[in-house]
């Protein structure tokens, strides 16, 4: 198979409150020898809260970032679901809409850029599962997780809405999502099956509303717990956020203890091709993950 | 239908009487599934061969009255036009089929769905126009300007989209995403003079746009495809464009992004929240940001890292900016 290469679209978070996402991500595509061009051009996508104030401001820049994928010829890749979304979402209103297209288009004009809709744009999820195959990390696997039981969180990003997740992003179905559990199953560890693996952490409500976010993360984390799970893995870094550094307050909301380790999707890979855990910024994770030594 | 290609198939089905039942159980009922057969065959053929005490709202059976919404496999499910072939397609062949909301059972699948209907009551669900009794010509709505109601006209009241929202959930207060499409749904019509009574109804942080989580099982959930949460952006949009956004946490971060992006190309965290929560508010985040620091999680703003050819983005949020607002 010829070398997987892409455009890496970081985000902010991964450059900011998740350095340890960046790190893993940078560390485990080595270690697949996947290449990764950084994206260094690129904005921030807005987060789905730029796009409630202004959406041809979004779509301009969301656009402006695909272009530098364009420009290398290559696939966006993203590492977080929130940014999968708006670049997704972007993409998907621009192809369909030549009107729109040509609206974006005018304003990239002063930059001298264009959009023009060649590169797809994919979660790191799915270029590992997809992309690489589960086979090919399984022959990489030095240290296998064994014995330990995870729960896949999936973020709602990367599965919802349905029409942004055809083939180039998993195109899994958003009721029974299947690709992180098969990966934890490939690493060599329990995959825990429970109820709120699809659901909704709250993240976009923190500030606003923090009960809801809390109750919201409360009930996926203790359905995953009381399922029997010792660590909980996602793709997100917003889900990730929410349930690492926001844990005290989610135990505080549910009137019960959670202590409960939370592991960045490359960070569990990391582990399983036997990267040091200093490599995959473990050490970063607010909440201790307990079983690494 | 097709009878060759039948298949008997074990449903497990929430059974619940409120006026006799103290908990719920679950009964199994095999029956046998043709080909094409829809959700609304099996409630049907439940009740007709197996249990006539079994009970579910049915009417139209077209996907037009609303009535038949149940869950299987806890997927919004309009029962009268989702094949059950399609289902096995996604959780195979065991299939739960229970009420939308099981805390509000009334019997079986009969839920009392007072909740849905009295925020979709809260939002004046109707035109507000002042009437010309003797009109001298028609009302006229170009194709152009109709096409704003875009699909949000289609809702069938099913509450699909309400009882997949998280949201409503856990909040009692919030309206909820069929509400909030109908609010859009009569603000979008140029015939209606109530846009700025409704945006007054859904600006509150509590019951209002701002406590949508962003999840997209509403779009997911809608079986006329109306997409509610693309509705809730646009009342978010709406908001700003009659000028009638406050100046509160919710507004100040949708907004600060903007500001963010024009300085760094990318989103200075830190700033944000500061911006968005004010300089009393931000207090209250101080132990998650000690916590933070100490893991090396707090980017100080002199290490805000920037995107490179900065320039051509401050360009564009020069440029492409349509919104304003005229907060702090």
């Amino acid at each position: 198979m010829a070398k997987l290469k892409y455009a890496l679209y970081t985000g902010c978070t991964a450059r900011e409150s998740t350095p340890e996402l960046l790190k893993s991500t940078l560390a485990v595509a080595k270690a697949l020898d996947i290449e990764l061009v950084l994206l260094d051009e690129a904005s921030c996508c807005g987060a789905a809260h730029l796009q409630d104030f202004d959406d041809m401001l979004s779509l301009t820049l969301n656009a402006r970032n695909i272009v530098y994928a364009e420009k290398l010829g290559l696939t966006m890749v993203t590492i977080c679901n929130t940014c999968q979304l708006n670049t997704a979402m972007t993409k998907y209103r621009l192809d369909n809409d030549e009107k729109l297209k040509a609206d974006v288009n005018e304003r990239l004009a002063e930059v001298n850029l264009e959009y023009k809709g060649e590169s797809e744009i994919k979660h790191f999820l799915y270029a590992l599962v997809e992309d690489l195959g589960l086979e090919a990390i399984k022959e990489k696997v030095v240290n296998p997780l064994t014995n330990r039981d995870i729960a896949a969180f999936y973020g709602c990003h990367n599965i919802r809405p349905q029409e942004l997740h055809h083939s180039s992003n998993g195109g899994e179905s958003s009721y029974k999502p299947t690709s992180i559990d098969r990966l934890i199953v490939a690493l060599g560890a329990k995959n825990v099956e429970y109820e709120h693996k699809n659901k909704c952490c709250g993240f976009h409500v923190e500030l606003q509303n923090p009960k809801t976010a809390n109750k919201l993360s409360a009930n996926a984390m203790l359905d995953a717990i009381d399922n029997g799970a010792e660590a909980i893995v996602t793709p997100c870094p917003l889900c990730h956020l929410r349930m690492d550094v926001q844990q005290h307050n989610i135990a505080k909301e549910s009137g019960r203890d959670i202590h409960i380790p939370l592991l960045h999707l490359p960070q569990m890979v990391g582990l399983a091709l036997g990267i040091a855990p200093t490599d995959l910024g473990i050490e970063q994770n607010v909440t201790d993950v307990s079983f690494v030594e | 239908m097709v009878s060759e290609k039948s298949k008997k198939l074990l449903f497990n089905v929430f059974r619940f009487n409120r006026e006799n039942d103290y908990l719920p159980h679950y009964d199994k009922f095999e029956v046998e599934v043709g080909a094409g057969d829809v959700v609304l065959d099996v409630l049907n053929k439940i009740k007709n061969d197996h249990d006539g005490s079994f009970s579910y709202r049915r009417s139209c059976r077209h996907g037009i009255c609303g009535s038949c919404s149940v869950k299987v496999n806890k997927k919004a499910t309009l029962a009268c036009k989702v094949r059950v072939s399609d289902l096995v397609e996604i959780f195979g062949e065991e299939l739960t089929i229970e009420p939308q909301d099981k805390s509000r059972a009334i019997k079986d699948m009969v839920i009392d769905k007072e909740n849905f209907w009295s925020k979709y009551n809260s939002v004046q669900p109707y035109l507000v126009a002042d009437i010309d009794e003797t009109p001298t010509i028609e009302n006229i709505v170009s194709p152009e300007v109709a096409e704003e109601i875009d699909e949000a006209d289609y809702c069938i009241q099913c509450g699909n989209c309400f009882y997949a929202c998280p949201a409503v959930e856990v909040n009692e207060d919030y309206l909820g995403p069929a509400a909030l499409a109908l609010t859009y749904r009569f603000n979008a019509d140029v015939r209606d003079g109530a846009t700025k009574e409704r945006l007054n109804i859904v600006n509150d942080i509590g019951p209002g746009i701002w406590d949508c989580v962003k999840c997209f099982e509403c779009a997911q959930a809608c079986p006329k495809e109306l997409n509610p949460i693309e509705k809730i952006t646009k009342l978010h949009l709406m908001t700003f464009e009659e000028g009638m956004a406050r100046d509160n946490v919710a507004v100040r971060h949708a907004v600060g992004f903007k500001w963010s992006i024009m300085k760094h190309g990318l989103l200075d965290e830190g700033e944000l929240v500061k911006y968005s929560e004010g300089l009393i508010g931000v207090t209250k985040h101080i132990p998650e940001a000690i916590a933070m620091f100490k893991k090396g999680k707090i980017v100080m703003p002199w290490n805000m890292p920037k995107s490179k050819n900065l320039d051509e983005i401050k360009t564009l949020v020069k440029s492409a900016s349509t919104a304003k607002f005229k907060g702090k």
